[in-house]
């Protein structure tokens, strides 16, 4: 059992080691240009493996302004990665802050702290979302805001029973009863111990922060073009599913792996923590 | 009992008035307004100024805010600023097919989740098990928008057997009851079909946990050793203590639920209040706007509520 949650993590983490250096490579492994256009008309709509009028190989074809989609697909992957990246960490960090407040400081504080998350958690995300993306100028620096303010909701709750949990065990008596201030109580004991399910959900929210800054994309609503953008050359590729099919069934493809490979490492490191179930 | 219904209704009451007062503070505080949107670039200062007056958009914004709660709550929701429709008659339509779009695909994804998932809990650590544990994973990991364009791809423009737009065929009104059920069926299909498989992957993935924590408690053991038969045990000691958990689940999970259904609604044009919201949103009609994430956050507080009085049917020690 334990040997093929290990193959599980192994290829999840490989996955991403791979997509992670294709995006770092992708001036070196690509034509270099995911915005350019040569002669759209005789460069539009290959089909994947073809070699167009100027010599130029195209691995998964082009798209109807004659892109390259693998050229796309590697600097969309930089987009993908970094604000799926960055929006996963600040959500920790504020559930993190969140949860560990409430759980140390009890009594009004941490009441107003957990009703807060409450409400944030029984919000639809998605409606929030749209809200705050349709309503300023798009841009990734706002999606990752945006994520990171509706996502630090389910890290805040781990967070604050792992504390509340922690405050009862032996050792934080021991290191009140010699003289610690609640500062030091919570740099040097509680959260080096909290940080387990913080890893984890991370790991998790790494690739649901993906999947919805696609999805803004695709509603036009995130990264705009033409850019590269995983969600917005799904949406491209909408209009000419019935000739060009591989527009848009590349970057969803590489969004499922990337996703699965996320959800992969989240579970197997959620296995490896102690006390965790068997399975 | 009673007691905790009301307490929890309350609850739901301040999360729409929250979500309200939300979506009023976004809206007022974001550039650009409907009038602008409406009027276009020609328009004059003063041609502005009078239509945001007719509107009353220029009154002082807590006057702006205590207005619309006080006509919401006598069910006055406004009108259009897009299309001049009564904002209620709407909402009217649509909410009736976004909860037969979610309930449905809810409904499914439980019956098949939990099926896959105890199958899995029954072969635990075999081949077989990682094999459909992969398998959940992806189809937990697949976005709603791009799987509803493949099988569009797929059951549309390959097989030629589902409509992919509308939730209606356009000669619908002319149709017998009988046949227009069917019509209606075969709209509903690729949309249920989008949100039903996702929702299978995440609930298998709970429903194996579940039955594989029960497993380990020691009245299964007690059971295996008075000689009961192993479907007997699935069915009657795991499934029954697992299902607690799973539909304390399905209330945590539903917002995130009516969340996948926006982008579903969008790419099938279903005609709900996620297509409701989007075009809205785009369009910057506050009235339809305020409206539209009151019903959502109703729909979803309504659905807490339910999974609520579900556990404790589920579980009869949970009704104290």
């Amino acid at each position: 059992m334990r040997a093929q949650g290990n193959l599980r993590a192994r290829a999840g983490v490989l996955i991403l080691v791979l997509v992670t250096v294709a995006a770092v490579l992708a001036p070196v492994i690509t034509t270099g240009d995911a915005t350019g256009q040569h002669d759209v008309v005789a460069t539009r709509f290959l089909a994947p493996g073809a070699i167009d009028r100027f010599g130029v190989f195209h691995l998964l074809g082009t798209d109807r302004f004659g892109r390259d989609v693998w050229t796309r697909l590697a600097y969309g992957a930089r987009i993908s990665l970094s604000v799926g990246l960055s929006a996963a960490l600040l959500s920790a960090a504020i559930g993190l802050g969140v949860g560990t407040v409430a759980g140390v400081w009890r009594g009004r504080v941490a009441a107003a702290l957990l009703g807060a998350t409450d409400f944030a958690l029984a919000l639809p995300r998605v409606v929030v979302l749209l809200l705050l993306a349709a309503l300023w100028r798009p841009s990734a620096l706002l999606v990752v805001a945006v994520l990171a303010l509706t996502g630090w909701m389910p890290v805040a709750r781990l967070v604050y029973g792992e504390v509340r949990g922690l405050m009862t065990r032996p050792f934080v008596a021991g290191a009140l009863a010699l003289g610690a201030g609640r500062r030091r109580l919570l740099w040097r004991h509680i959260l080096p111990n909290a940080l387990t399910p913080v890893l984890v959900s991370t790991a998790l929210g790494v690739g649901n922060a993906i999947t919805l800054e696609a999805g803004l994309s695709f509603l036009g609503l995130g990264v705009q073009p033409p850019a590269a953008s995983w969600g917005s050359m799904i949406a491209s590729g909408r209009d000419t599913l019935v000739n060009a099919p591989w527009v848009a069934a590349a970057p969803g493809a590489a969004l499922v792996l990337v996703v699965v490979a996320c959800t992969l490492v989240g579970d197997a490191l959620r296995d490896a923590a102690p006390g965790a179930r068997a399975g | 009992m009673l007691r905790a219904l009301v307490r929890r209704a309350l609850g739901g009451l301040t999360i729409v008035v929250g979500v309200v007062t939300l979506t009023f503070a976004l809206l007022r505080l974001s550039p650009g307004d409907p009038v602008e949107r409406l009027l276009g670039p020609t328009a004059t200062p003063a041609q502005l100024a009078a239509q945001r007056h007719a509107f009353g958009l220029d009154r002082p914004l807590a006057a702006q805010y205590g207005g619309w709660i006080i006509r919401a709550g006598r069910g006055d929701w406004g009108t259009s600023i897009a299309t001049g429709e009564p904002v209620r008659r709407m909402i009217a339509r649509a909410w009736p097919a976004t909860v037969e779009l979610v309930g449905l695909s809810i409904l499914l994804s439980y019956l098949g989740g939990i099926a896959l998932g105890a199958l899995q809990a029954s072969v635990g650590g075999s081949r077989l098990d990682t094999a459909l544990s992969v398998g959940s994973v992806t189809l937990y990991a697949l976005p709603g928008y791009w799987l509803g364009l493949m099988l569009v791809m797929l059951f549309t423009y390959r097989l030629r057997l589902l409509p992919a737009f509308g939730a209606a065929g356009l000669d619908a009104d002319f149709l017998a009851s009988g046949a227009r059920f069917v019509d209606r069926l075969r709209h509903l299909a690729l949309p249920l079909l989008t949100l039903t498989l996702i929702g299978i992957g995440g609930t298998a993935r709970y429903a194996r946990g579940a039955m594989l924590d029960v497993a380990a408690q020691p009245f299964v053991a007690v059971a295996r050793a008075k000689g009961i038969a192993g479907r007997r045990v699935t069915l009657h000691h795991l499934l029954r203590n697992a299902l607690v958990p799973l539909v304390t689940l399905l209330g945590l999970s539903l917002p995130a639920l009516f969340s996948g259904a926006v982008f579903v609604e969008a790419i099938f044009a279903w005609p709900g209040v996620g297509r409701v919201l989007v075009e809205a949103v785009q369009a910057r009609d506050y009235p339809v706007v305020m409206a539209a994430t009151t019903a959502s956050a109703v729909l979803v507080v309504l659905g807490n509520l339910l999974a609520e009085l579900l556990v404790t049917v589920v579980d009869p020690r949970l009704r104290q």
